[in-house]
């Protein structure tokens, strides 16, 4: 932590299109910087001090929920764990994440593209017989090993980083994007979801699916949890290119 | 005027509300969840450590049942819960567990052979059954007599949430997000619903339904530094309170946590102390076994955290430009742990502080954590004052908490909770029809219409974030870890004038779509309510008991006070709410007022509790061959939905 005191700038992208006639704008807000200040910090003192009705949203403000991913100096990050003395120049532009709808300056849906994106995928075990378990008797035993391995997999936090970066979802608007794909190799190593391999080729066999990614792999380079992309969509490719 | 129709209306997207919904949906009953964002974000997310539930299969589990989760829930609450509550929790929660087992959540499990861990600073070396291999494992917790907080490495919370809301868009549950309930609609009684602001349009909507279930998690923001998400400022709680007919249960009742880093309050989770972590201050000197020979770092949270203030105060804390603190040391277990265990841990060490908790210690401080208190409801979830009018998981005091929550019983209560109350809340659609007058909707849909009129209109007046940060710093400054008479009368003074100052409200950014200002400006009078109720049941409460700690009255006076504060606000002028009390009744207790075992016992005991131990005495001595479900019974009789009323297996035990 700098005990220098420095005057940050920060460059932020402001556009309510709930008022008629708005249009995009980039704003400076200039605020002094604090010991340990995060985005998070930053952008509630320029709400509380400068401009309340600047949108935004943090919820659990510790790298957890995934609700504040934002381009931060080009770059999509979580806000809320980005400390403003990593930027030496003291120069911070914010924009709102690409690739979904705007909610208003620095806000974006991301919770109905992550809904459909579960409901595409089936975001669920699948298992005829899992309403039936008898809740008295001993769980189904599970490898500890599988466990760890599917826990993995499943720390995605659907912030969107990887949606944003990713260059195929720019040309291909039906793009299922890497989290989908996380989130297809995470139900298919686990025993519990029976799905065949052709259930799950119905679901991503496409272009808009696994076989569209360009490899490009912005997800991987911007992955907040620093989930394994790249290899995931490796093996599922592999395993989808062996059906037919 | 738009009205939407519907059964069961869930506020809030975590666990319990999640879990409530599934239930209802399940019997058939139409449902509709608000969550103020995507449900996947909620504040149950960020449950890392475990959730407890006495399956018994590690090696150091072994033994555990019922009972013994029992007794731990029971001592924790400093015999403030409701032991009826508890019992129903203890016998429910390995179903719970087991369900979401078969939901998806990828479970932590049992490794047949020898491990190393770390007990009492110490390397020791303790050997997995082969016939567990493969069960759910456990790690150890404060203030429980087993390893029996069941964990996914250290994303439970986020791997429960995520099979929960899974499970309900497979049910195919609509989730309204960005939608905020300002409102509850109400009349003779009887709770028909929300009046709903859309936080993105402004749009105020009805929302009618034969039952509402509050589930909006707690209230840890009315304190400056709080290990909570920004969005558990308690909203769902005060809007029962607002219709001055439902009832807040215990509301001074506040946990801190002992370890949050300091100074942004973040939460580093109890399995850090459970994993074999040490508590250390200034002089590297591990303090804990000093003040608690027996249990050290692993004490109940509240303990704990009054001896690092304790601690502290003697002068052995760490100097730093945010205050003193103390250190968190967990390098003695070893990389390999931390990067698979406690690797959220170690991310928030690398991201907020610039340190590798692999090398260096802690920086941590005792910060608000939990609110054992909220709406006060039965048994079956329900208001017991507001017929329809339900309440689950944090936002609740449902009541197995009392006055200090052991940690691994929040997650562990939103799932058991949203299960059972969920079947009463079906029960509750099936068993009545919606009767309402559009007049009773328009009237209320009106009445804040013109609360945000008048904001909107009004030109000059009080900041909303001014207030709010005034409240913040009463609440931490003078209803903190340690209370006192004179400190909690100031605060009921400068928040009674709070209250006045925020019928004032003005606003800068006068819009009424998205406008994060005018969000603020209705939460924070609400807020201040809730801040009220604490403030001034923690001043009438002459005593200490669980996270109440007060100075002028040290002991644990069950005499006169083993009862449960009840909180309503009867009118919209009033500037204090009111407050009455329900004794809990120490003649149906199956198991009497003891000592925590923490400290020097000076309870002022109730003469009810030798007449009810050896009345428990007596029935235990005419029924020699009873076994523990049988006494169970005896003792205390409580009703639990059908489907989940039989015995739990547990591995080398069958079903005994």
């Amino acid at each position: 932590m700098s005990d220098n005191e420095r005057i940050l700038k920060f460059h932020i992208l402001r556009y309510n299109p709930q008022i008629k006639g708005d249009t995009p704008t980039m704003k400076t807000y200039e605020i002094k910087e604090a010991p340990g200040m995060t985005i998070f910090i930053a952008l509630n003192e320029i709400r509380e001090k400068y401009d309340p009705s600047i949108q935004f949203d943090f919820i659990c403000r510790a790298g957890i929920c995934g609700s504040c991913a934002m381009i931060i100096n080009g770059q999509p990050d979580l806000a809320c764990r980005t400390l403003t003395s990593k930027f030496p120049e003291g120069e911070i532009k914010l924009l709102p994440l690409p690739g979904f709808e705007l909610i208003g300056d620095l806000s974006v849906n991301t919770g109905k593209f992550m809904r459909q994106m579960s409901e595409r995928v089936e975001s669920w075990i699948h298992d005829k017989y899992a309403e039936n378990v008898d809740l008295c008797k001993l769980e189904e035993r599970m490898d500890p090993d599988t466990a760890d391995e599917i826990y993995e997999l499943e720390r995605c936090v659907e912030c969107g980083c990887c949606v944003s970066a990713c260059a195929t979802k720019r040309m291909r608007e039906g793009f299922l994007s890497a989290v989908g794909f996380m989130r297809l190799a995470r139900y298919a190593l686990d025993p519990r979801d029976k799905r065949s391999d052709e259930e799950f080729y119905e679901i991503m066999g496409d272009d808009d699916g696994v076989f569209g990614c360009m490899t490009l792999l912005g997800c991987q380079d911007y992955c907040p949890k620093d989930l394994p992309h790249q290899t995931q969509i490796a093996y599922l490719r592999r395993k989808m290119a062996l059906i037919n | 005027m738009k009205v939407i129709y519907t059964d069961s209306l869930v506020i809030g997207g975590g666990l319990a509300g999640l879990r409530v919904a599934i239930a209802s949906r399940q019997r058939g009953c139409d449902t509709i969840v608000l969550s103020l964002m995507p449900a996947k974000r909620s504040h149950s997310a960020a449950a890392q450590g475990g959730m407890q539930a006495s399956l018994g299969a590690s090696i150091k589990g072994e033994g555990d049942n019922e009972e013994v989760h029992f007794g731990d829930t029971v001592k924790g609450s400093d015999w403030g819960c409701d032991q009826d509550v508890a019992r129903m929790f203890v016998n429910t929660a390995p179903k719970a567990i087991r369900q979401l087992t078969a939901w998806g959540v990828p479970w932590s499990r049992v490794r047949r052979g020898d491990r190393e861990v770390v007990i009492n600073g110490k390397k020791v070396t303790i050997t997995e059954k082969s016939e567990a291999h493969g069960l759910i494992t456990s790690r150890d917790f404060g203030g429980t007599k087993k390893w029996r907080t069941c964990f996914t490495s250290d994303g439970t919370g986020h791997t429960m949430l995520y099979a929960m809301d899974n499970k309900a868009i497979e049910l195919g549950i609509p989730v309204h997000e960005r939608k905020e309930a300002i409102a509850l609609i109400h009349e003779d009684g009887v709770c028909h619903g929300a009046v709903v602001r859309d936080l993105v349009t402004g749009e105020l909507i009805a929302y009618v339904a034969k039952a509402t279930t509050i589930a909006t998690g707690g209230y840890g923001r009315l304190y400056a530094v709080s290990t909570n998400a920004v969005i558990s400022e308690g909203i769902g709680t005060a809007i029962a309170l607002e219709t001055g007919v439902a009832t807040l249960g215990n509301m001074e009742a506040v946990q801190f946590h002992p370890t949050a880093i300091v100074p942004v309050g973040i939460l580093t989770t109890e399995g850090c102390r459970g994993d074999g972590g040490l508590l250390l201050d200034k002089d590297g000197y591990r303090f804990m076994p000093d003040y608690e020979p027996d249990k050290k770092e692993l004490a109940s949270r509240d303990v704990v955290s009054r001896r690092m203030t304790e601690h502290i105060r003697k002068g052995k804390g760490v100097p730093s430009r945010y205050g003193d603190h103390l250190w968190l040391d967990i390098t003695l277990l070893g990389k390999a742990h931390i990067d698979k265990n406690l690797r959220e841990v170690k991310e928030i060490c690398e991201y907020f502080l610039g340190i590798d908790p692999v090398k260096e210690y802690i920086p941590v401080r005792p910060t608000q954590h939990y609110s054992m208190g909220g709406v006060r409801t039965k048994a079956t979830g329900e208001s017991p004052t507001l017929k329809g009018l339900f309440s689950a998981g944090e936002s609740a005091c449902w009541d197995m908490h009392g006055f200090n929550r052991l940690g691994g019983n929040s997650v562990a209560e939103t799932v058991v909770a949203g299960m059972i109350v969920g079947e009463y809340v079906a029960d509750h659609c099936d068993n009545n029809s919606l009767n309402i007058n559009t007049k009773l909707i328009e009237k209320f849909i009106r009445r804040e219409e013109n609360k945000i009129i008048k904001l909107l209109n009004r030109d000059t007046g009080e900041n909303p974030f001014e207030l709010k940060k005034e409240m913040q710093n009463i609440m931490m400054d003078k209803v903190g870890i340690f209370r006192n008479g004179a400190d909690l009368e100031k605060a009921v003074e400068e928040l009674k004038v709070l209250n006045q100052r925020a019928r004032n409200i003005a606003l800068r950014n006068r819009i009424s779509t998205s406008n994060p200002e005018l969000v603020e400006a209705i939460r924070v009078p609400k807020m201040i309510k809730l801040a009220q109720c604490v403030a001034y049941g923690a001043m009438l409460r002459t005593e200490s008991r669980g996270a109440h700690a007060r100075e002028d009255f040290p002991e644990r006076n069950d005499k006169d006070w083993l009862k449960r504060t009840l909180t309503t606000w009867s009118s919209e002028d009033a500037d204090l709410p009111e407050i009455s009390y329900e004794d809990l009744n120490i003649m149906k207790m199956e198991m009497p007022p003891g000592s925590r075992g923490y400290g020097v016992d000076n309870t002022v005991h109730h003469p009810d509790t030798e007449k009810r131990v050896a009345e428990i005495e007596e029935i235990q001595a005419a029924n020699p061959d009873a076994d523990r479900f049988e006494m169970q019974e005896l003792l205390n009789p409580i009703e639990i939905p059908e489907k989940f009323r039989g015995k739990n297996e547990r591995i080398g035990r069958g079903f005994k």
